[in-house]
Parts: structure tokens; C-alpha cells; sequence
């Protein structure tokens, strides 16, 4: 492993984490790994490791950390941020550090799609024939109630999005 | 009789509409009016949204809870994702006057304003705290005699700090509500795990996401399950359609029925499975659809 130089470190780091209320406290991390040891998905993938990301973070390791492909793992079941005895917000840090990675430009290909399908439909699962064959059937309306039936929903949530620069955030 | 706005997501409305159809027909029964809450959008979904960015998160989920606010109505989800999401930002909002301000002043440009008067409710706590137990016994015309593995998921009950509905190591809420209409819930290895669906897992990296959900789905049988409950139309998907693809990828067959359980708790009402859709999941199980008494 190479070596940690504190002149590449980025000690802003941890105060732009920080911003999410709760997250600052993965400063009080005393490396129990508690964290990990109860993850499941470090069960299926031992390199995906919490407790090392958010250790890496609040060092100011902000490239790793943004870059790390294991970032993308964690399900948010919230089991190690249940468990902490330290009450650090694991997941509410991590998530944090996501938005900064994809503000950054870091994005995976296949989450820049699911973004697409709500900025375009409002939703990330929109209808098909299928459901609604299968609507009919069960005696249900075709089209259901939300906002891909109604134009001027619709209308809302594409402004929303346009003000927020959610569009231009996501799309490469 | 309860009032309340029904928040349909995408996944029940867009692809298992049996839990739709289920949750209309169960709760009239129970004397719980369903109003639609026409223009609701996507939650959005919190894991994936949150990760991306926050400020679009909140206002859109916050859009959707002002839409139930207009109504006047509290607003019930069945679906795990779409209550972390509304229920963190009905909170959030609430709590912090500065998030408040900020998600208002978007509200505003598209007519609308959240203003913190209605409660986010999911079928489940609702069902155990408002309903009870014994009305849900009382309305049982066909007690469901099958052995069940209860997937509460994460979303319900986690994080406990905007949930408050108890222990997260050994809820019980969910299995009382299972044991009042005739089945039985058995326990079963990690019982608490994680569906591998959230977060943007199951986008991000299906091979591993499908493999948390084949260990989930090996304990069940393992403790002799007839099939899954769970509380939520994404770890349905996960669970339902990833035997599918764990079946193609990995060559491993299983299927394990899964039921929500607006169709659980429907099948003891008598309606015919096929009524609630059951026969409309990816996989199919002749043998068990025969053991609740479907055409098949």
C-alpha cells in the first residue's frame, strides 16, 4: 500500500461531509468494525468496507474515497448505523458522499439512466404494456392515477427539476 | 372511518398491480377509505435519489406530500422505499425551518407549498397500530393455513430514529399481523436481512444484489417456508423476478412464491388468488398456488 502524504490530504473534506447533519460524527469512529462485521454485503463482498471509506473520508482521502467503485454497494438497510455504538450516521455520511462524487462528475452509467427516467416520465419504473394488461384484468383503470396521466403533473415535476439543475447534474 | 390518500410509487402501479388491487379491496373491509392522490410522482426512491442529490430529492418527495396535504388527508404507502423517502422528508421538513424555506421557495414556482400538517403512514404499522390486531381476526373468513418467512425489510422499520415502531433486531409487529389471518411465521436464518435490492444496489450491481437475495432466499426454505410476506413492492421485485434472473445467470432454480401482505391478508378475506394477482408474479409454483386455491 503506498503511503498516506498529509500534503495530499484534503482537510476540507470532512467539513463539506459535514453539511449533512449527523455525518460530521464519523469523526467519533474508533474503529470497532462493528459496522462491517454485521454488513451484508461485506459478506458477499469483502471489499466493499464501510468502516474503511468513512475512515478514508474523514483523513481527507476525497479522491479514494469519490472514486472508489465500492462506494456504490451499500443497499442503505441501515444496519450498521442501527448498531454503532458511537451513533456515527454511517449511511446518512455515506449517501452525503455520494452526492458530492456525482457533483463531481462521478457517476455510474446505468444510475445516469435511472435519473433519465424520472427526469423524463416522474418516475424511475414507468408504466408498460404488460402493466396494463395486467391492470385491466384485475379490474384496475388502465393508467393509474399519477403523474404520467396527468400532462400538467407532469409539467410540475419537469419544472421542479429544471430549477433544482437536477437535468444538467445527471446527464453527462 | 379512516381517510387517508394512497400513495401508489411505481413499482405496485407499474408492475404488480395485484398489491394495488389487494390494498383497495383489503382496507375497504376493514372500513379504511382509500382517496387516490391524482399527480403523485415518483417518491423518489430514497437510496438512489438521496445518493445523487439532495435538494431534488426533497422536493420532489416533498411535491408528493403536499399533494396528500391539499387533499387533507394523511397519506399511506405500501411500499418500504417510498415511505423512507416521504417520511425522512415529511420530517426534515417539519423539523428544520431552514430546509423548509429552501424546499418552499422551489414548491412555490410550480404552486404549491408544504405547509407540515399530515402524517406518512405504511400499511403495516398502520394496519398493527390503528386497525388492530383483532379487527383484522374478525374480518378472517378463510384462515391462510401457510408457513410463512416474514421479510419486513429495511425501510420500515430503519432507520429507527424517524420510525419509532420499536426494535429493529426483533420487531414483531409485522408476524402478529401475519399470525391474525391463520398462518404461521416461522423464523428463519437473518430473518432482518436486507431484500440486496436498495440503495441503487440492484442497479449498480445486480450480480451481487441478486446473491443477498438467493441467501435470503435459501434460510426461508431452508426453515420450511411456503413462501415470502414482505412489506414492500421493490423487495417483491428483488425477490420475485431475482429468482428469475438467479435461475438464468447463476443456474440455481428456487421458486418460492412471494405475496405481499395486502394479498396475504386478501386470500383470508376470501377473494381468489387470481383475484389479488398472485398468479401475475415472474415465477410461477403450481404446487402452491393449488395450496391456496387457485385455478391452477
Amino acid at each position: 500500500m503506498d503511503t498516506i502524504k498529509t500534503a495530499e490530504l484534503d482537510h476540507d473534506f470532512i467539513k463539506e461531509i459535514s453539511e449533512e447533519p449527523g455525518a460530521e460524527k464519523i469523526a467519533l469512529c474508533f474503529n470497532c468494525t462493528g459496522c462491517t462485521a454485521g454488513c451484508p454485503m461485506s459478506d458477499l463482498e469483502a471489499q466493499y468496507n464501510i468502516r474503511k471509506i468513512l475512515r478514508m473520508a474523514s483523513l481527507g482521502m476525497k479522491d479514494e474515497v469519490l472514486n472508489n467503485p465500492y462506494l456504490w454497494y451499500c443497499t442503505t438497510c441501515y444496519k450498521c448505523q442501527e448498531r454503532c455504538p458511537q451513533g456515527v450516521q454511517n449511511v446518512d455520511a455515506l449517501l452525503k458522499i455520494r452526492t458530492i462524487a456525482v457533483k463531481n462528475g462521478i457517476m455510474l452509467p446505468k444510475h445516469r439512466a435511472v435519473a433519465k427516467l424520472v427526469i423524463e416520465y416522474g418516475h424511475a419504473v414507468p408504466i408498460n404494456d404488460d402493466a396494463k394488461e395486467k391492470r385491466k384484468k384485475l379490474g384496475l383503470e388502465e393508467m393509474p392515477y399519477t403523474v404520467q396521466r396527468f400532462p400538467e403533473s407532469l409539467d410540475e415535476v419537469h419544472k421542479l427539476i429544471k430549477i433544482t439543475k437536477f437535468d444538467e447534474l445527471t446527464t453527462e | 372511518m379512516p381517510k387517508l390518500s394512497f400513495f401508489l410509487g411505481c413499482i405496485m402501479p407499474n408492475r404488480y398491480p395485484g398489491i394495488e388491487i389487494a390494498t383497495k379491496k383489503t382496507l375497504e373491509k376493514l372500513g379504511v377509505e382509500l382517496v387516490e392522490l391524482p399527480g403523485a410522482s415518483c417518491c423518489p426512491a430514497p437510496g438512489v435519489f438521496r445518493s445523487f442529490d439532495k435538494a431534488t430529492w426533497l422536493s420532489i418527495a416533498a411535491r408528493n406530500v403536499v399533494l396528500s396535504e391539499e387533499l387533507g388527508y394523511d397519506l399511506l404507502t405500501v411500499c418500504n422505499g417510498c415511505f423512507g423517502s416521504l417520511v425522512d422528508a415529511n420530517n426534515l421538513l417539519k423539523e428544520d425551518a431552514a430546509e423548509r424555506e429552501a424546499t418552499n421557495k422551489i414548491l412555490k414556482q410550480i404552486g404549491h407549498e408544504f405547509k407540515g400538517t399530515i402524517k406518512v403512514r405504511h400499511i403495516i404499522e398502520f394496519l398493527h397500530s390503528e386497525v388492530g390486531v383483532d379487527k383484522i381476526k374478525e374480518a378472517v373468513v378463510k384462515p391462510v393455513d401457510l408457513k410463512v418467512a416474514v421479510h419486513y425489510g429495511c425501510h420500515l422499520i430503519k432507520p429507527s430514529k424517524e420510525r419509532h415502531l420499536g426494535s429493529t433486531e426483533n420487531p414483531r409487529f409485522f408476524d402478529e399481523l401475519v399470525e391474525a389471518v391463520g398462518a404461521e411465521s416461522i423464523d428463519y436464518e437473518d430473518k432482518l436481512a436486507c431484500c440486496g435490492a436498495g440503495g441503487g444496489a440492484r442497479t449498480a450491481v445486480l450480480d451481487t444484489a441478486l446473491l443477498m437475495a438467493e441467501a435470503k432466499i435459501q434460510h426461508a426454505i431452508a426453515a420450511g417456508a411456503d413462501c415470502f410476506v414482505d412489506a414492500c413492492p421493490f423487495c417483491h421485485l428483488e425477490l420475485d423476478v431475482g429468482q428469475t434472473e438467479i435461475a438464468k445467470k447463476f443456474g440455481r432454480e428456487y421458486n418460492l412464491p412471494v405475496l405481499h401482505y395486502s394479498q396475504l391478508l386478501g386470500l383470508s378475506m376470501g377473494y381468489t388468488p387470481e383475484e389479488m394477482g398472485i398468479d401475475m408474479n415472474y415465477i410461477t409454483n403450481d404446487e402452491f398456488m393449488k395450496k391456496i386455491g387457485g385455478d391452477k
